[in-house]
């Protein structure tokens, strides 16, 4: 007789679960594609993302090429480009004079991963000659280093801040489901308070305490402070529901019995039976928070210029003039936050239907 | 039932002063003495400032001053002064949370004016090409951020001229009569409110869609079938009765939603509602003007629930809160 098989890890269980959707593996891979651009930004980005250059102004997107009128190039290259009208921004492509796509090359020097200094770019093209892929902007900076850069602060703001406000709903939540009593009063009170106040207005009326000429690091971590203080609110109502039926359960008493303090049966043994949940609902919420910062950053009061974020790069689309001829400046941050909110709603739908046991279907394998 | 109302009313008073509480602690963080910065516009004259300072008591400790504060807004619905706009807060509030409202509303008929019928079809259609449609366009369109949605609309008003491209009113707006008024201002309205609509519909019609799925499955509509009714009938009239009960409830708390979820619309088209004159409020330092407006739209928010849960109890005589 063959000896039974032990029965399949929960960690087993979650990934054949995942690999049954396609779309939350998408997500993943192009959420993990994302992260990796914006911690190497310095190195992809051709350009600081303050440097302006003033001859260039809403310069469109150039096209990379493989083929001239002298045949196919053996490197990619962008055409020159001259001014032709100084009031309309329209500039003309000369073919005349096509600038190679150089690897490598050197340019302005920084500190990669904050400890690496160096000057080398993944691409450019010779001096003086500039290669803009995705445009420039109203001071003539470089849209795809903005975005590269603007990405370092709008796709961290939503992982700090899940960290705080998740942090704190856990405990709070926790706390509330198991003491109860008065301390559950209080943090319930206290949470329908928060959760009562329309959170744009609250973040406003926040926002109002921190003077809008920090330093962009105080002001970064203002913002998520702020979005952090409005999140864990729903979170620790939720917690508090979760805990309230998982307090009843054998190995709670049993730790009880065996004299353990309070603080540790919450974090050591209520809690971890939550992941699952807080798990998805981060995923999930991790959108709203990089929401946060673009609604914050769009209508001028979170990262300031010359800082990137993907708010702020939004924030110089507003106009109609900038709509109606300089439509990168929309399509560019706007297709970058897109994607980002997709590939988190996709990757937090599949992670809910892989972590819901109650879904999975045919047992092993 | 009445107690139930009562109860439900009783309890929004210690929330409303709790929220009265939290924006008043706000404004004391909020960085320098707003009075001296009034102090310095010309045109706001001494007498206005000093009788600020003694109506809100700004040498007192700071309870006093709330308590103050607190006197002012219950006994005399005084919410301060606007200093940038040399109104009392709450008349430039009235005028803002009317044309919030205003595109609340047409927001909600956007919503359910597309919800409902699109949700109905896709359950009568069920697994076919429409319904796969509407759920593939459902869920891509949760991705798609107001204000991507806002600034797309509002590049296609700009490229266009179909829509004007922000304010409430055309500049001759006065000489037109009561019905070009009228189509004058829904014609600003109709971009804004589609911005603000579009957020719920895709979550909305979804749940339409089961909720139907659901009653049609039950043994009344399969004997209402049995009896030989038109399909018609059987879906109309037996069936979605009984399959819009739960959709009443959401109708409530998206009403009070919809004061928030119109904040980024009005930023985008310069809609004159409560989140512009927040947003200016902010910009311009109003203090006593940002926290009546939190106040307001907190208020909002609060009735909608309200509303929502007594016109559950109304509706569905299953639930009892007695």
């Amino acid at each position: 007789m063959e000896p039974e098989a032990p029965p399949d890890s929960p960690w087993r269980i979650f990934r054949r679960q995942l690999r049954r959707s396609p779309l939350a593996i998408a997500g993943g891979v192009v959420l993990g594609l994302f992260y990796v651009l914006a911690l190497f930004a310095p190195f992809l980005a051709p350009y600081p993302e303050d440097a302006m250059d003033r001859e260039r102004y809403f310069h469109p997107p150039q096209s990379l090429r493989w083929v001239g009128p002298d045949g196919l190039h053996l490197r990619p290259f962008v055409y020159a480009t001259t001014l032709t009208d100084a009031g309309g921004f329209v500039y003309d492509e000369d073919p005349s004079r096509p600038q190679p796509v150089r690897f490598f090359v050197r340019g302005s020097a920084y500190a990669l991963l904050g400890i690496l200094s160096t000057d080398v770019h993944l691409f450019g093209v010779d001096a003086p000659g500039r290669i803009y892929l995705f445009g420039t902007d109203a001071f003539g900076r470089d849209v795809l280093s903005r975005l590269l850069f603007g990405g370092q602060v709008s796709l961290t703001v939503g992982v700090v801040g899940i960290l705080i406000s998740f942090t704190l709903g856990l405990l709070l939540g926790g706390i509330s489901g198991y003491v109860g009593g008065l301390t559950d009063t209080a943090i319930m009170r206290g949470t329908e308070l928060l959760l009562s106040i329309p959170s744009l207005y609250l973040i406003i009326a926040m926002r109002n305490i921190i003077p809008i000429d920090l330093p962009s690091q105080q002001v970064y971590l203002g913002i998520v402070a702020i979005l952090a203080f409005i999140g864990w609110a729903s979170l620790a109502r939720v917690i508090r529901g979760l805990v309230l039926t998982i307090r009843r359960s054998e190995f709670v008493t049993a730790a009880e019995a065996l004299g353990y303090s309070r603080l540790r049966i919450i974090a050591r043994h209520i809690l971890p039976n939550t992941m699952s949940y807080v798990i998805v609902a981060a995923t999930l919420s991790i959108p709203s928070y990089i929401l946060g910062e673009v609604v914050l950053s769009f209508i001028g009061v979170g990262v300031q210029e010359p800082s990137a974020s993907w708010g702020n790069m939004l924030n110089q689309a507003r106009s109609i003039r900038a709509l109606t001829s300089f439509p990168w400046l929309l399509y560019v941050p706007g297709a970058a936050i897109f994607l980002t909110v997709m590939a988190f709603n996709f990757l937090g739908d599949g992670l809910r239907d892989a972590l819901d046991p109650r879904r999975t279907t045919g047992g092993r394998a | 039932m009445h107690r139930y109302i009562l109860t439900r009313v009783l309890h929004t008073i210690p929330l409303l002063g709790g929220i009265s509480l939290l924006t008043f602690l706000l404004l004391q963080l909020t960085p320098g003495d707003f009075l001296n910065q009034m102090a310095e516009n010309p045109g706001i004259s001494p007498a206005t400032i000093e009788a600020m300072r003694r109506n809100f008591g700004l040498d007192r400790p700071w309870y006093v001053q709330y308590g103050l504060y607190l006197r002012n807004l219950v006994l005399h619905f005084d919410f301060g002064e606007s200093f940038s706009r040399h109104q009392p807060v709450f008349t430039v509030l009235r005028e803002g949370l009317g044309n919030t409202l205003l595109l609340a509303v047409a927001s909600a008929a956007v919503t359910w004016g597309l919800a409902l019928p699109l949700g109905i079809w896709a359950a009568v259609r069920q697994h076919s090409w429409v319904d796969r449609l509407l759920s593939l366009v459902a869920f891509v369109w949760l991705s798609i951020p107001e204000i991507l949605s806002g600034l797309l609309l509002l590049m296609l008003a700009a490229r266009t001229g179909w829509f004007p491209v922000g304010g409430m009113r055309s500049l001759d707006f006065d000489e037109l009569t009561a019905w070009g008024q009228f189509l004058d201002i829904a014609h600003h309205l109709a971009l804004p409110a589609l911005v603000v609509g579009l957020i719920p519909l895709a979550s909305r019609m979804r749940q339409m869609r089961s909720n139907l799925l659901d009653v049609l499955r039950l043994d009344y509509v399969t004997t209402a079938r049995a009896k030989g009714l038109d399909e018609r009938v059987v879906v109309f009239k037996h069936a979605l009765r009984n399959a819009l009960n739960p959709m009443i409830t959401l109708f409530g708390y998206t009403l009070g939603a919809l004061v928030s979820g119109s904040f980024i619309a009005e930023i985008i088209f310069s809609w004159p509602g409560l989140g512009r004159i927040t947003l200016d409020a902010l910009l311009t330092q109003d203090q006593y003007l940002v926290m009546g407006s939190v106040l307001m739209a907190s208020l909002v928010l609060i009735l909608g629930n309200l509303v929502a849960d007594i016109l559950l109890a109304v509706a569905d005589p299953r639930i009892s809160y007695d």
